[in-house]
């Protein structure tokens, strides 16, 4: 089942070209990593995918049901409003800068969604907000405010906030760039769990050990443009590109 | 004192009037004020720039001059025209003028929102109006609250400006008494009057500005 499912995506802000052209396919229980130097395309990329971003053209299609394809004058025809919220709620998202709600408690940013979103019942939501934030290790902060947690904990508590929506697919935008990097490790190992658990994610990320390890595909992004793709063995072990390579290497 | 007990019943005559005409405008501008401000924000440019000449004019002009138009002068406005009591045509002018001043503090206090909050609740499913029902306007709250609690406060001062219209709030009952009895203890009395309900509404700001601290950003 192909859970993602974007043809031939071009995105420009003003005359500049981001994405050019890009396809890609990913199919249920797949992790794929994004990787690219920084103004590769990458979170646009993402964020063109849940329409945080509309795309110039192209085809996007989420789980089977068409988001955005180009029409007749070449453009991108996006489905009407309700069509695409619909259809972007299969898709959870965690952000680089957490964008946690910092006037609610930690139960109350996981709890807001499911009450509001889905018309679920305090009652109805809270058993299964509980079991999140035991997931992510975080059941004794669910009185505290954002303000009062760390970045790695906020980033945990984003993860199980995304998670109560019961999205079929996970979108990391570079989840631990904004960590200090002591505090990586714990977020990743949220993402992992979920990995193992067999959840559907597209992780643009900078932790290459990450990539290497949990990634079933690694995508390289340069210039708005895939330049390779494949297991990580492949790509991160013997890189059929030269850019590949001399990013590789630039990272060290 | 006995004098002062005297003028009592007169004085709070008008602090009634006074506080009639401070509650009305704050119920009635507060939210005409958040409305203004959405509209300022909408992406309709009509829709901005009508608005945007709307708070032009209001705060660009005295707000005295704005209560005599709306009593003397609009009754002759073709096709709107209408001849409103005293009362009316004060809390009209109040409501239209105070309201400007609101939306462009909530205009500032959402603009001031990080986009981070709106893609966050978008990508949960929230429609806009989910989005700036539950997560944008119950932070704005916090951030305009201390402009707003200035706002308040002149407009309890402000109120004074009705004795235009001839209405007995408690500033002109003063300046009455005081004509009257050839005593200056009535300007007192007032002040004191003024003081009390400002010191009220500063209690309450704080009260509310202490419940928002519940959170930082």
């Amino acid at each position: 089942m192909e859970m993602i499912k974007a043809e031939n995506i071009w995105k420009s802000f003003k005359n500049l070209a981001v994405l050019k052209g890009i396809s890609l396919t990913v199919k249920r229980g797949e992790v794929v990593a994004i990787i690219g130097p920084s103004g590769s395309g990458k979170s646009t990329l993402l964020r063109c995918l849940n329409h945080l971003e509309v795309v110039s053209k192209g085809t996007i299609a989420i789980a089977g049901e068409t988001l955005v394809k180009t029409g007749p004058d070449g453009k991108a025809q996006y489905v009407h409003d309700a069509e695409i919220r619909r259809i972007c709620r299969k898709m959870g998202m965690v952000f680089q800068q957490f964008n946690l709600f910092p006037h609610l408690t930690v139960m109350q940013n996981i709890m807001e969604a499911p009450i509001v979103v889905k018309g679920m019942t305090r009652e109805e939501i809270l058993p299964e907000a509980e079991n999140l934030l035991k997931k992510v290790g975080l059941l004794d902060k669910a009185g505290s405010y954002p303000c009062e947690l760390s970045g790695g904990q906020k980033q945990r508590v984003a993860i199980a906030r995304a998670l109560a929506m019961k999205p079929e697919i996970m979108l990391f935008d570079e989840p631990t760039s904004a960590l200090d990097p002591e505090l990586t490790g714990e977020v990743l190992r949220a993402m992992r769990q979920l990995a193992e658990e067999h959840m559907t994610m597209l992780v643009v990320t900078h932790e290459m050990g990450f990539a290497r390890e949990v990634a079933s595909r690694v995508i390289f992004l340069d210039q708005g443009e895939i330049i390779e793709e494949g297991t990580p063995q492949a790509v991160f072990g013997n890189p059929a590109q030269p850019r590949t390579r001399s990013f590789l290497s630039s990272i060290g | 004192m006995q004098y002062v007990l005297e003028i009592m019943i007169p004085m709070l005559e008008g602090t009634a009037v006074t506080l009639q005409m401070f509650f009305i405008t704050i119920v009635l501008s507060l939210p005409l004020g958040l409305l203004l401000a959405l509209a300022r924000l909408s992406r309709c440019r009509p829709v901005q720039s009508v608005v945007g000449v709307y708070i032009w004019l209001l705060r660009g002009t005295p707000l005295m001059l704005q209560l005599l138009f709306v009593y003397f002068a609009l009754p002759f406005v073709p096709y709107i025209g209408v001849k409103l009591p005293d009362f009316p045509a004060a809390v009209l002018a109040f409501v239209l003028n105070y309201a400007a001043y609101f939306a462009e503090i909530f205009r500032a206090g959402i603009q001031s929102i990080d986009r981070g909050q709106y893609e966050g609740a978008k990508v949960l499913g929230m429609t806009y109006i989910q989005t700036m029902r539950r997560i944008v306007l119950p932070q704005v709250i916090k951030r305009v609250l201390p402009p707003v609690s200035n706002e308040t406060i002149t407009l309890v001062k402000d109120t004074s400006l009705i004795y235009v219209l001839a209405m007995n709030d408690l500033m002109r009952t003063a300046r009455a008494l005081v004509q009257r009895d050839f005593s200056t203890t009535p300007f007192i009395v007032a002040a004191v009057f003024y003081l009390v309900m400002t010191l009220v509404l500063t209690w309450g700001f704080q009260k509310l500005e202490r419940r928002y601290a519940a959170y930082d950003e």
